[in-house]
């Protein structure tokens, strides 16, 4: 809104003030309403069988829950990480970090003020897919709702932050699909989207759940399926000691992007 | 240049110097010892080649990048620790400014009064610089001129009391250019304090109250147009007939504080008083019956002055030269 009376601009109107803009823009980029819309859905369906292999040899496991949980990760990885990376460094390469720099917003401001968008778009699918799940799969409630949140807003955080490094690698829109390979790549394979934690042998499992984007990840499969793999739900009060250290090590990895990110971020293109 | 009775500078530096990479030959320092002053309400320019380190300057004072030694103040304030209570007061527009090339000017408007405590109406700062009629267009669109306008409009939004503007005439059209000049003007008599770096001199001449010109991270002149220009002479140029027959043993009449540079059968005059000198010439010329060929009178110019400085660090002397025409012409 532009009313000419109002006084002093605060955060909160300039992060509006950025997101709004940001939203029009993500609305007329059409590969990314592609890529934000279409592929999270269509890897839904690859990654059913995916998982139906891989209970074959772990008993126990839910695949209906994990395929839930692994969608809403990889709809945070598209619409947010790739994206971002993307959008961000579009913004750089057309001067327009550098310009927003002259003005009066901060430079946490700035960078999240133009996540803003494609977050709640992540948030918004991540609720349809929990709705459309409990719907058509006959998903239980989440088991501790308070994890999933907290599993969405620190993804949504590390990866923000996570995007913004990447991006201060990428020279080109057109390279950032190389950039955000390796991350992506660890991800699905690593954080338990694509080959759940529990079918892996306990040292390879151990060792992934040290990466970047499984702890918070598995915060979402925790708080939902009530369990971490190694057994049956625990229930609201019982998922609490499963997901101290992930919650713990979620926040250290999202602070830890958040730091780097501010040291190395680049806000002109390199000349 | 500070006096008591004066006010506080609008913007001031002392020893500025601002140095890219590392230490040593490694690295390129931009700035070299600046210091400067520019009251509230000025309209200042800075001047110099590509290069002499206008920009570099002015980041610093806008409080973009730091300096590697020295002090700067923007109405009294730090422009980076202070940066939360200076922005809203400040304009600034850089050289080559960004927008998203998929919003519309209103859009693109309507962000950046977001971000802009105290903002005016978004259609009346694009009308401020003409782009009112294109307020639907999408920033891609936009020629360069019209892109540099509503950097301008963007910097403008805020009602700052301290503009900074790096070479906003840039890539306009006469036209337009004149417009900006208008409006840059305008600005100056509400009492908004104006700096600018520019290479265009009649742009400096134009609109400036004080100027100063860098070359290789100093000021190396500055003042007012006036003082800038008294330290340069005027010139007078023409052309002396054949040395045959009554001409043969003719001889410039001796001009005072005047030097003399030949060229073949070219003459120039440097002096400091323009139309004595003139009118000493053309009695000479008068008295003797010379004709003066391709006659050229013309009093000291910025560009001369801006000239002289790229051509050197220091201010050029003309060797003086006899005011006798010899044989050897």
């Amino acid at each position: 809104m532009t009313t000419a009376a109002a006084p002093a601009r605060t955060p909160l109107s300039r992060l509006a003030a950025l997101g709004r803009a940001e939203a029009t823009l993500l609305r007329r980029n059409r590969t990314a309403v592609f890529l934000a819309l279409v592929l999270p859905f269509a890897l839904v369906g690859s990654l059913r069988s995916i998982l139906r292999a891989a209970a074959e040899h772990t008993p126990g496991m839910d695949v209906n829950g994990n395929l839930v949980t692994s969608s809403m990760g990889v709809v945070l990885l598209v619409v947010v990480y790739t994206n971002l990376t993307t959008a961000y460094t579009a913004r750089r390469n057309e001067l327009v970090l550098k310009r927003l720099r002259t003005g009066e917003a901060a430079d946490a401001e700035i960078l999240l003020g133009t996540a803003f968008p494609s977050i709640a778009l992540a948030l918004l699918q991540c609720l349809l897919l929990a709705v459309g799940g409990a719907a058509l799969l006959d998903l239980r409630t989440p088991a501790n709702p308070l994890l999933v949140l907290a599993g969405l807003a620190l993804s949504a955080l590390l990866l923000t932050a996570l995007a913004a490094l990447s991006s201060a690698v990428t020279k080109s829109v057109e390279t950032a699909g190389i950039t955000t390979l390796p991350l992506m790549l660890a991800a699905q394979f690593g954080s338990g989207l694509m080959i759940p934690l529990e079918s892996m042998p306990d040292s390879v499992a151990d060792l992934c759940r040290l990466l970047p984007t499984t702890p918070a990840l598995q915060l979402l499969h925790i708080g939902w399926l009530g369990t971490d793999g190694t057994g049956p739900s625990a229930g609201f009060a019982g998922t609490w000691g499963p997901a101290a250290l992930p919650l713990l090590l979620a926040a250290a990895w999202a602070g830890a992007a958040a730091w780097a990110a501010r040291r190395w971020f680049r806000w002109e293109p390199r000349r | 240049m500070t006096d008591t009775s004066r006010p506080r500078p609008a913007v001031e530096a002392r020893g500025l110097h601002r140095r890219y990479g590392p230490s040593g030959a490694n690295g390129f320092e931009a700035v070299r010892g600046l210091d400067l002053d520019v009251a509230p309400g000025e309209l200042f320019a800075l001047l110099g080649t590509n290069g002499a380190g206008k920009t570099s300057t002015l980041e610093v004072l806008e409080g973009l990048a730091g300096p590697s030694a020295g002090e700067v103040r923007v109405l009294g304030l730090d422009p980076r620790r202070d940066r939360a209570a200076l922005r809203p007061r400040i304009g600034i527009m850089l050289q080559e400014g960004g927008f998203p090339g998929e919003l519309t000017l209103a859009e693109t408007g309507r962000c950046w009064a977001g971000l802009t405590t105290g903002a005016r109406a978004v259609d009346e700062a694009l009308d401020l610089v003409g782009l009112l009629p294109r307020r639907t267009v999408r920033v891609k669109q936009l020629s360069g001129g019209e892109r540099r306008r509503l950097d301008l409009a963007m910097a403008l939004l805020g009602r700052p009391e301290v503009l900074f503007l790096d070479e906003p005439s840039t890539g306009l059209d006469p036209e337009a250019r004149a417009s900006v000049w208008r409006l840059i003007r305008e600005l100056r008599a509400a009492g908004t304090t104006v700096v600018l770096t520019t290479h265009y001199l009649e742009e400096a001449e134009e609109l400036a109250d004080r100027l100063a010109i860098m070359h290789h991270g100093r000021v190396v002149t500055g003042g007012t147009v006036a003082e800038v220009l008294a330290a340069h002479p005027a010139r007078i140029g023409f052309e002396l007939p054949e040395r045959t027959g009554a001409h043969a043993a003719l001889e410039l009449p001796p001009l005072h504080g005047t030097t003399v540079g030949l060229d073949g059968r070219r003459v120039l005059l440097r002096t400091p008083d323009l139309q004595g000198t003139l009118t000493e010439l053309l009695g000479w010329a008068a008295r003797h019956q010379v004709e003066l060929a391709r006659l050229d009178a013309r009093s000291a110019s910025l560009e001369e002055a801006f000239l002289a400085v790229a051509a050197s660090a220091a201010p050029t002397a003309a060797p003086a030269a006899p005011s006798q025409i010899g044989r050897a012409a």
